[in-house]
């Protein structure tokens, strides 16, 4: 619905000479540089914008602000379409596109208005009580339509091209607020020589000072302070970034805005940068955010807040209408009143308060504006715009001061007045929502009718608006006591070398000497008008009433029964109405009715903003081998094991992985191969009590491990079951070589360290992670020794010399090497580290010289095979609940010593007989394959329940010809040579098998000790 | 959340990993009560309030470190160095 | 039930506008009860409720410190499902789940179940496997349960990353169909409402300072509101376990853990499954009013704070990137913190204590709200028949003395990896 245009020839704070071209619903539009979406749409005429949530009512701006509750717009289009987002806060910028949100066809001619037909039956909490049948699957059937009825805009499935960084950032005085009170802070903290960080949310500084007219003395203040701030190089200006939260330790997250830049992600260019800022010291100076009244109809468009008229009128240089009734409980938007008035605009204004102040009457008298005193607001007349009001004229004695609001029908004689535009002022509620973050509760002030916070952490000040003071003399007084507080907390005492302007005298209002405010929570009672207390959500005066009634009383509960408050603006215009409402209603005090609690981000935040840059490949890191290029440039597939980058299988074997780790495996028990270890846990151990630390942590014994031998090793939690598993070498009297699964690495290490520094710290050891500093591979397979000699001449690998569990340190070429003959694949094999700058060298010498012999290089898939045709557990056996028994290594605990873990070990379930242990499965149907995740029956049982065990891991044997496994099976190798059924319901399948040795390959070891 | 540690400063608390209530005594190694073992492995006092705990630098300088938290604030004091606070 | 909820009685509401009675009365304590429960979260409502209709025991008391449901069963992120693989746990969770399905009929009280299904994404072999042993035992036990290969995800949930920037590529998943969400809030409100229309009296600002005992048993509270006399005494405080349980001389094994919780701005229906990242703890859906509700793991060390670090906050948008690219440009709207009260294998405690006449249920780590319905079964017939339920035999408070830990992720003994 569009009428003429609003803008006012003259004033505001934008820039005539710059048009700035958007569209609205596809329909080409134009506005002006500095304007933000909501004031250009204002100046165009375009008041309807959107539909409520509930009831599809149409509705227009209610703010100029972030507190916006109605005026929601979808921007962009494709992987930029962004919905939900406030016209009140968008900066218009060329090329925008903005669609209205929740009408269809359109916000002009919704259909879906029909529902405020059936509004009664809509009433809070209504979906509570019905939607139950007539079966128990019905909420199944209604869902999808209170789903589709739900949410404001729509968000699409694609992705967002846009490019989002973090960053951190350290201050001696953060300060949050660029109004007078922050401003004046910077100042005062700036000159004392601290390192000052001032955020303003907005794109201009002077927060309640850009209401003012932008020719005033305010702007010259504004100009000054601002052009000495940036000038001082340990001041940094954050425009455009909003506090989104505080958290504990004086840290508070940002977002910096960069869209009125046009970034262009292809230049690296972000579009929003989240800061994480650690600051010594905090002043607050947020503001204050001005409360709607609550009277019938006050949602028409049309019916704003005053302060909201007033910003249009003197920052964008809109007259939001024609005639004006400005409908007050307080003092302040007489200003607003007046500014409108000199804009030639037909002002009337209600204050609802029986009594007011003789300069503001002497004012308007001047303006020849009529004031009415002590009424109220009865009804708001029109449907798509406001067309009039009706008031009460007058008010009984009685009713004066009452906050019970009454019906039309119990006014005393009404007024209607027709009029264009409503603003109105139900007092102001200062932002307590960042203080309150670190869980300080606000406090009720009566004489301001309002929360202020409730005390403040250490090095934490507040100013202005903020802390209750209305007054532009309090806020720069404020202002400058906390900035030099503040500076003086985080050390800096520098006294400021000339004053800061210290008055202002403004052009209209004055710095206003009080505030004056009356408040009454409720105007309007009545059956079916509808007077709103939640704008967004779409939650009236008669819901807060059914709350009420049905118990839901206290704050949390009426906010969860009604939605109030929840919807995008978190009640910024209607928490504390609704608060004060519910107190009336209960007969209490405010302080008595409680307070939401607030919560961050203090507005909304795309989420790829806080990802920031840690997106796609860059989600966690990537731990690679030294090998890692190596494998990628000679046909290596890789997979993710955990945080690392691991080599799968390799194309000379084969296109997939299932044909390539059987040629692999073959290559490995037939000649020679050559795979990547590095990823392996490894940790130097030194010191004089090496050994009885290594004997106190493993079960088995090491403290009469020779030098020059390697021995396999498990340790045990506290708790009793299995740590990790790997191999110790003792390389010098007082130094061991350890090494870990790769999973387990952090935390052995992690857990070797608590011992040492927490529990054991009579022993003399040092502990060091060598993960990273070592590369490790393996050479496996009968012809290992043969290759060995071949890259090695001169030094003496001889079984002699390099026995089974043997270790050898020598230098080739100037360059260490570490070689531990031991086996994980059950062929003769050696582990070879090398520092790992030497890794591709040592790798690429012995591929070389092992060529004759066929060496090539094998995989984890082949690797991880080869172990289970060995027996050995890994991965998923050892899953944290395993203990040594249920893995078959009861004997390596030692009888003679204490280890971690020895006593809870032996708890009654944990040694119970029937446990699930280790056992060997083979595959007795060819044909058919063995899967990891099978349940284990005996064939005389149910198939159902948990069964007696299940599959952990699965490979084809190669030298057997048929799928084996290890799995855990109740009672385990005594049932050597039974046959089981494995049971994989998921695939309908099940498969014969027998329980065997886990040791499906050389059970005697003779290959590892050729 | 912001910890200091005794080698590295004031650090975030993101670059140390939580490790327990450092009162709980650890049974001497070789220990063979039982209850012993399953009041310290099992048990927590897991006050509402005054904390002392463990806490490891494992992004910075890898000590571990004792420090004072309340678990009902989070406000924490300075931290000593596990070995030290161990042997006072 | 005096003043049935029904489309039929709203309508009636509605034209006659006559009000609606409340939910539950406002009560003072009387000096004596057969039962009190300690805490009027989910459990502590549930258990109240089954005593009365299951068990005809009426003289009960819930003293809730605050208001009900101000908790965690207010802040939880209200997936239900019942795919548990330890023997023990499926059949609790699977009990659960039918009387999740039964619940809103029982209690006059649209509770909103959303049998919506949930994935579980597996992204490796291995990960794959331990989804299938925990489908497979699903399904033998009568519960729903199928494997999806990478295929089968991209057709249920094509706006996943599929893409090679992937950093950790989706291999397949474990579907439940009967799994989804609940109405957290509805759950206490209409539990509160059933019990009280049974008799038990709700009595909300009634924190609990202390237990009276008469030698090893405990035979009252005092309250802020008094002293009140009780044949038997329950605590069901979730993070608070250990505060109380001090008050009886009682160490237990729980540490109280910080869990924050996410919701987006409400938008259109976006994402209609629960699903649960494989490769990190991540988990989200979207509720009926439109937020995507969503959230990961712990912050990591223990607090009664109930607010969150802000790492945390963006290392669980990162994974909502990674999950579902398209979340990017969403936006946050609020988040929040819980006391999780954490235990050494991850399962809970609903049984007898060392003290006579006093009962626990907690321990619930981060699971309790899908529990409610069943924790509060067996509770109340722990409490009624002095003797544990046989569903919930395997939660007591002495499994770590014998052994017999029920670890059903298998991630060890560190109650913050839990």
């Amino acid at each position: 619905m569009t009428r003429k245009p609003f803008r006012l020839p003259l004033g505001g704070r934008i820039d005539r000479s710059k048009r700035v071209g958007f569209s609205l619903d596809g329909r080409p539009m134009s506005g002006l540089h500095g304007d933000t979406l909501a004031s250009a749409l204002l100046a165009n005429g375009v008041t309807l914008v959107g539909r409520s949530f509930k009831y599809h009512r149409p509705r227009g701006f209610l703010s100029a602000g972030i507190e916006e509750p109605n005026g929601l717009f979808t921007l962009g289009v494709g992987g930029r379409t962004e919905p939900n987002v406030a016209g009140t806060v968008i900066e218009l910028i060329e090329g925008l596109s903005a669609q209205r949100q929740n009408g269809w066809p359109s916000v002009q001619f919704d259909l879906m208005s029909i529902t405020s037909l059936v509004a009664p039956l809509l009433s809070a909490g209504f979906y509570y009580k019905t939607f139950m049948g007539p079966t128990r699957g019905a909420w199944m059937f209604y869902e999808p339509f209170i789903r589709r009825a739900a949410g404001l805009g729509r968000g699409v499935h694609e992705r967002d091209p846009d490019r989002y960084e973090t960053r951190h950032a350290f201050a001696d005085v953060l300060i949050i607020g660029a109004g007078p009170a922050g401003l004046s802070a910077a100042l005062a903290a700036g000159r004392a020589g601290a390192r000052v960080v001032l955020a303003e949310k907005d794109s201009l500084l002077g927060g309640s000072l850009l209401l003012e007219s932008a020719t005033g003395p305010a702007d010259g203040w504004l100009r000054e302070i601002e052009s000495e701030l940036e000038s001082m190089p340990n001041v940094e200006i954050l425009r455009r970034t909003t506090a989104l939260g505080l958290y504990d330790g004086g840290t508070v997250a940002l977002v910096e805005r960069r869209e009125h830049r046009q970034p262009d992600p292809a230049q690296g260019e972000a579009r929003q940068v989240v800061i994480t800022l650690r600051a010594r010291a905090i002043v607050f100076a947020a503001g204050a955010t001005e409360r709607p009244l609550v009277f019938a109809n006050n949602d028409r468009p049309g019916v704003m807040l005053a302060s909201a008229a007033r910003s249009y009128l003197n920052r964008f240089a809109v007259a939001c209408g024609k005639r004006a009734v400005v409908v007050t409980n307080n003092d302040s938007s007489y200003a607003a009143a007046f500014d409108l008035a000199q804009q030639g605009v037909a002002v009337v204004i209600a204050d609802m308060r029986g009594a007011v102040d003789g300069a503001l009457v002497a004012k308007a008298k001047a303006q020849t504006m009529e004031l009415i005193v002590g009424t109220r607001v009865l009804d708001v007349l029109g449907g798509n715009a406001v067309k009039g009001v009706i008031l009460a004229a007058a008010v009984s004695p009685a009713m004066a001061h009452s906050n019970a609001g009454f019906s039309r029908e119990a006014a005393l004689h009404t007024r209607r007045f027709d009029c264009d535009l409503v603003c109105m002022s139900g007092g102001w509620s200062p932002a307590v929502h960042l203080t309150s973050h670190g869980g300080i509760k606000p406090r009720y002030r009566e004489d301001i009718a309002a929360f202020v916070p409730g005390g403040y952490a250490a090095g934490q000040f507040g100013a202005g608006a903020m802390t209750g003071s209305f007054t532009l003399q309090a806020a720069i007084d404020e202002g400058i006591e906390a900035g030099r507080l503040s500076a003086s907390y985080s050390g800096h005492d520098r006294p400021a070398l000339k004053p800061v302007p210290l008055s202002l005298e403004l052009a209209s209002g004055l710095a206003q000497e009080g505030y004056a405010i009356e408040p009454f929570w409720l105007s309007t009672q009545g059956r079916c008008a509808k007077a709103f207390v939640d704008f967004q959500n779409d939650v009236t005066v008669k819901d807060l009433t059914i709350a009420h009634q049905e118990g839901y009383t206290s704050v949390e509960h009426l906010k969860r029964y009604t939605t109030l408050g929840m919807g995008t603006d978190q009640g910024k215009t209607s928490n504390i109405n609704a608060l004060a409402i519910m107190a009336g209603l209960r007969g209490v005090e405010i302080p008595g009715a409680g307070t939401t609690t607030f919560r961050p981000p203090f507005t909304p935040v795309a989420i790829g903003a806080l990802a920031g840059r840690t997106i796609g490949k860059h989600f966690r890191p990537m731990r690679c081998s030294p090998l890692h290029d190596w494998h990628l440039a000679h046909g290596g597939e890789m997979i993710e094991a955990g945080p690392w980058i691991r080599l799968w299988y390799y194309r000379w074997a084969g296109n997939t992985v299932e044909s390539a780790y059987l040629q692999e495996m073959r290559l490995v028990r037939t000649a020679v191969g050559l795979t990547d270890v590095s990823t392996l846990g490894k940790i130097d151990i030194q010191g004089p009590d090496a050994a009885e630390f290594l004997n106190r942590v493993y079960v088995n014994g090491f403290a009469k491990l020779p030098v020059g031998k390697a021995r396999y090793g498990v340790m045990l939690t506290d708790d009793g079951a299995v740590l990790d598993d790997g191999t110790t070498t003792r390389l010098s009297e007082n130094r061991y070589f350890m090494t870990t699964t790769t999973a387990q690495a952090g935390e052995v290490m992690s857990w070797l360290e608590f011992l040492l520094e927490t529990a054991w710290t009579d022993l003399k050891v040092h502990v060091a992670s060598l993960t990273d500093e070592w590369a490790g591979m393996v050479v496996a397979g009968p012809k290992a020794r043969l290759t060995l000699e071949l890259a090695l001449p001169g030094h003496d690998v001889s079984d002699a010399k390099l026995p089974f569990m043997g270790c050898i340190e020598i230098e080739a070429d100037g360059v260490p090497l570490r070689l531990i003959r031991l086996s994980f694949s059950g062929e003769l094999a050696y582990e070879i580290y090398v520092p790992a700058d030497y890794g591709v060298a040592l790798w690429t010498h012995m591929l070389a010289c092992g060529a004759p012999l066929g060496i090539r290089p094998y995989g984890l898939e082949a690797l991880a095979s080869l172990r289970i045709e060995k027996g050995h557990v890994a991965g998923l056996e050892l899953d944290h609940r395993n203990t040594l028994d249920d893995l078959g290594l009861a004997k390596m605990a030692s009888k003679e010593k204490a280890f971690v873990g020895r006593e809870l070990r032996q708890r009654a379930q944990l040694q119970a007989p029937e446990r699930w242990s280790l056992v060997g499965i083979e595959c007795l149907e060819s044909g058919k394959r063995l899967r990891g995740g099978s349940i284990l029956f005996s064939p005389a049982d149910k198939i159902e329940g948990h069964g007696r065990g299940y599959i952990t891991s699965v490979t084809w044997s190669i030298e057997l010809e048929k799928f084996i496994a290890l799995g855990l099976y109740q009672g385990g190798l005594k049932h050597t040579g039974e046959e089981i059924l494995c049971s994989y319901p998921l695939k309908g399948e099940q498969v014969k098998a027998r329980i065997v040795a886990p040791m499906f390959i050389d059970p005697g070891g003779e290959r590892l000790r050729v | 959340m912001r910890i200091t540690c005794p080698v590295c400063g004031e650090r975030d608390f993101s670059e140390f990993r939580y490790g327990g209530d450092a009162t709980k005594q650890r049974p001497v190694h070789g220990t063979t009560d039982r209850k012993v073992w399953h009041d310290y492995v099992f048990l927590f006092d897991n006050p509402k309030g005054p904390h002392r705990e463990f806490w490891q630098h494992v992004l910075g300088c890898r000590q571990w470190l004792v420090l004072d938290r309340n678990t009902a604030t989070n406000v924490t004091s300075a931290s000593l160095l596990a070995r030290k606070a161990i042997n006072k | 039930m005096p003043n049935r909820y029904s489309a039929v009685s709203l309508a009636r509401h509605a034209l006659s506008g006559a009000p609606w009675p409340r939910v539950w009365r406002a009560r003072e304590p009387k000096s004596t009860y057969d039962v009190v429960i300690i805490g009027g979260g989910g459990h502590g409502l549930a258990t109240a409720y089954y005593l009365a209709a299951n068990h005809g025991i009426k003289n009960v008391a819930v003293l809730e410190r605050a208001y009900i449901g101000s908790g965690n069963v207010g802040r939880n992120t209200t997936l239900v499902r019942s795919n548990y693989v330890l023997d023990g746990n499926t059949q609790f969770f699977e009990f659960s789940m039918k009387l999740w399905e039964g619940l809103s009929h029982a209690l006059n009280f649209n509770v909103m179940l959303s049998q919506r299904g949930q994935i579980v994404l597996a992204h490796g072999a291995a990960q794959v496997d331990v989804l299938a042993r925990k489908g497979n035992i699903m399904r033998l036990n009568g519960i729903d349960a199928e494997l999806l290969d990478r295929g089968d995800v991209m057709r249920l949930l094509p706006y996943l990353d599929y893409s090679a920037e992937a950093r950790f590529p989706i291999w397949g998943g474990l579907l439940q169909r009967r799994a989804g969400t609940v109405r957290h809030d509805a759950v206490a409100w209409g539990y509160a409402r059933a019990a009280d229309s049974l008799g038990v009296d709700i009595i909300e600002n009634c924190e609990v300072a202390g237990f009276v005992l008469d030698g090893r048993t405990v035979i009252g509270v005092d309250t802020k509101r008094g002293r009140i006399s009780a044949g038997r005494t329950a605590i069901a405080v979730a993070g608070h376990s250990s505060h109380l349980a001090a008050m009886a001389g009682l160490r237990l094994p729980i540490e109280s853990h910080l869990l924050q919780a996410f919701v987006s701005e409400p938008i259109k229906p976006f994402v209609d499954h629960v699903i649960s990242f494989g490769a990190e703890l991540f988990y989200i859906s979207q509720s009926d009013k439109g937020g995507l509700v969503f959230g990961g793991h712990l912050d990591g060390f223990n607090s009664y704070t109930q607010r969150g670090q802000f790492p945390k906050v963006q290392s669980v948008a990162e994974c909502a990137v990674a999950l579902i690219p398209s979340i990017s440009r969403l936006r946050l709207l609020r988040h929040w913190g819980g006391i999780q009260d954490m235990t050494p294998d991850g399962s809970p405690f609903i049984c007898r204590t060392p003290v006579r006449n006093l009962y626990l249920d907690g321990g619930w780590c981060y699971q309790g709200f899908k529990a409610t319905p069943a924790a509060g079964w067996c509770f109340a017939h722990t409490i009624a028949h002095d003797d544990e339920h046989p569903l919930s035999r395997c939660y007591g408070l002495d499994r770590f003395e014998r052994g017999s830990e029920l670890d059903d992720y298998g991630v060890g003994n560190w109650t913050y990896k839990q």
